[in-house]
């Protein structure tokens, strides 16, 4: 798994330079939820439409959508789609859009995301409809911090309990910055753990890199009755030091130079 | 095609029982309502079945957002509440998580226009219209009656993607035969010929309209009345302009702004196809106000006398 996810980091950077812009730091954060998601967690088959297992697929939505290139490379790196096809993100007529789109087909994409607070929604009516649907699959959706400042996020919340929804998980990669600054300085969430609790949810809050926490959390997540949410402590920018825990790498492209630097870190 | 004896009718009531209908014939079809089941009508749906009605309480962008899910998993989702709390509160989730996706939600918002009445400007959407006419993939509906609005929530189901339809508070007179009456998406539905000017409408204008071209008749003007309840797309397009061929002037009349609805959506069509004298009848640029819903009409130039009273003094000025 540290190959893959390290392959993953290197892919987020080189797309990122690739397109000349791009959010790594929100990217970088999310690397191993995403890998534990998707490696050990999750089933949904690579070949996606294609699958007669199509149906049974878990579902999985980028609320943050911003962290698209996190999602992009993970995809590519479990055989959902041509690795090459990578090197295209946010350049004119990629499938591979600034933000996750479902009109050109990409295959992994459930829905389209990139204005915050609106996937957790779509995340609600997708669970309300494979209960109606007697499908015992499960919706992942990942969100920022950030993004929990959106209000509408605390409606579906509301959603979420009011229906029960115990096929829904939520992850909250808390990296704890945004674009402005400190998260907690810009609008504090805390009691996050609380106010989720409070909403009707059940709680776990983890080191956000740790894949056995994550697996581990993801795990108790199918014996809970209750929708739960899992708080994952992370660090922006993780995996190269110039960019960890810094704002300004929420939304900037790494030079050549950057690039090559962080690559060698990621190498060592 | 019309209806030889009126009745007052209302149109949320027709949306209410046709959705019933669809319901017994349709799996699929879910519904969802914010706090309004009791005004848009919905409630006949949730009696009828428990379990495909969803009330996501006084919480619309929530609600847009649950309806785009429901629908990524092959559901039909009728989303009802106010055109003011429809359109305008969740314009960015209609946007990018429903017609971007081009998702097979069905927005149905009732209350539109200045006769909402005493609740006044906060509740009077004015521009509904134009915000889901910008959208691209969005179809945009304005039925005029409930015999009409029955049949377009048939269509809307019928089509695959993202729709706006568009009812009025106000119950209305019916204008169409239930049985002689097939709503036609491709065409303008004319009401009656003539020469001197036409006349676009559609919603609840129409029975106005109708009236007003009695009246212009009796004093030797002769209006084509179009009736348009498509504005997007807007395939009524060349039965708009082959008719302002033969009158040279058009009016159009809306409880919509002046700004961006079915009025603009003829100018677009007339300018770059046959340039046109074109009078916009609507909201002006402003806010509604408190009132009786007759007095609206009356107050905003909208009820059968006063579209007499302007437009014959329009076309005798010209």
């Amino acid at each position: 798994m540290k190959d893959f996810n390290n392959s993953v980091r290197r892919d987020i950077l080189k797309m990122i330079h690739g397109a000349k812009s791009g959010h790594p730091g929100g990217s970088l954060s999310c690397v191993e939820i995403l890998s534990v998601l998707y490696n050990k967690i999750m089933f949904v088959p690579r070949d996606w439409k294609k699958s007669p297992d199509f149906d049974k697929r878990d579902r999985f939505i980028l609320s943050k959508g911003h962290a698209s290139a996190a999602l992009y490379s993970v995809l590519a790196n479990c055989g959902f789609f041509a690795h090459e096809e990578l090197m295209t993100f946010r350049h004119l007529g990629s499938r591979l859009q600034g933000h996750p789109s479902t009109r050109l087909g990409l295959e992994g994409i459930e829905v389209s995301t990139g204005s915050l607070g609106q996937g957790l929604s779509i995340a609600c009516g997708i669970a309300l409809a494979l209960k109606l649907n007697n499908n015992p699959a499960y919706v992942y959706t990942l969100l920022g911090d950030g993004e929990m400042q959106e209000g509408s996020v605390w409606e579906a919340l509301m959603n979420a309990s009011h229906h029960k929804l115990n096929n829904l998980v939520i992850v909250i990669d808390k990296n704890r910055l945004q674009i402005d600054g400190d998260t907690d300085r810009v609008k504090s969430l805390e009691p996050l753990d609380k106010k989720l609790e409070a909403f009707g949810f059940e709680v776990k809050e983890v080191d956000g890199h740790n894949e056995d926490m994550l697996e581990k959390a993801f795990l108790s997540a199918k014996e809970s009755d209750k929708p739960f949410a899992i708080i994952a402590n992370t660090v922006k920018g993780k995996g190269v030091s110039y960019m960890e825990n810094n704002p300004g790498w929420h939304g900037k492209a790494p030079n050549d130079n950057e690039l090559t630097v962080a690559l060698e870190e990621l190498n060592a | 095609m019309l209806k030889k004896t009126t009745e007052i009718k209302s149109p949320r009531n027709a949306y209410g029982e046709v959705l019933v209908e669809l319901g017994a014939q349709n799996k699929n079809i879910v519904v969802l309502d914010a706090d309004l089941s009791c005004s848009t009508q919905t409630c006949q749906f949730h009696k009828a079945y428990p379990e495909r009605f969803f009330n996501c309480g006084i919480a619309e962008q929530d609600m847009m957002c649950t309806a785009a899910g429901l629908a990524c998993e092959g559901k039909i989702p009728f989303v009802s509440t106010f055109a003011m709390f429809a359109t305008a509160r969740c314009l960015d989730q209609i946007r990018n998580s429903i017609c971007y996706p081009k998702l097979n939600v069905k927005i149905v918002a009732t209350h539109g226009g200045v006769t909402v009445g005493e609740d006044g400007a906060s509740h009077q959407a004015l521009e509904d219209i134009s915000y889901m006419r910008s959208i691209p993939d969005m179809t945009v509906i304005v039925p005029a009656d409930y015999n009409e609005v029955k049949q377009v929530i048939k269509y809307a189901s019928e089509i695959h993607g993202p729709v706006y339809v568009r009812l009025a508070r106000t119950n209305l007179k019916t204008v169409f035969d239930e049985e002689k009456y097939v709503f036609n998406p491709e065409r303008a539905v004319k009401i009656c010929e003539g020469s001197d000017v036409t006349i676009v409408t559609n919603g609840e204008t129409l029975s106005e309209v109708i009236s007003c071209s009695q009246m212009l008749g009796e004093n030797g003007i002769k209006a084509e009345v179009l009736h348009v309840p498509l504005v997007k797309p807007f395939f009524a397009a060349s039965d708009i302009i082959e008719s302002a061929k033969k009158t040279g002037l058009v009016i159009t009349v809306e409880n919509h702004s002046v700004i961006g609805g079915l009025g603009s959506a003829v100018c677009e069509v007339l300018s770059a196809n046959l340039p046109t004298r074109v009078l916009r009848i609507g909201t002006p640029d402003c806010f509604g106000q408190s009132g009786e819903q007759r007095a609206l009409m009356e107050f905003f130039g909208l009820s059968d006398k006063k579209l007499y009273e302007r437009i014959s003094r329009y076309i005798n000025k010209k």
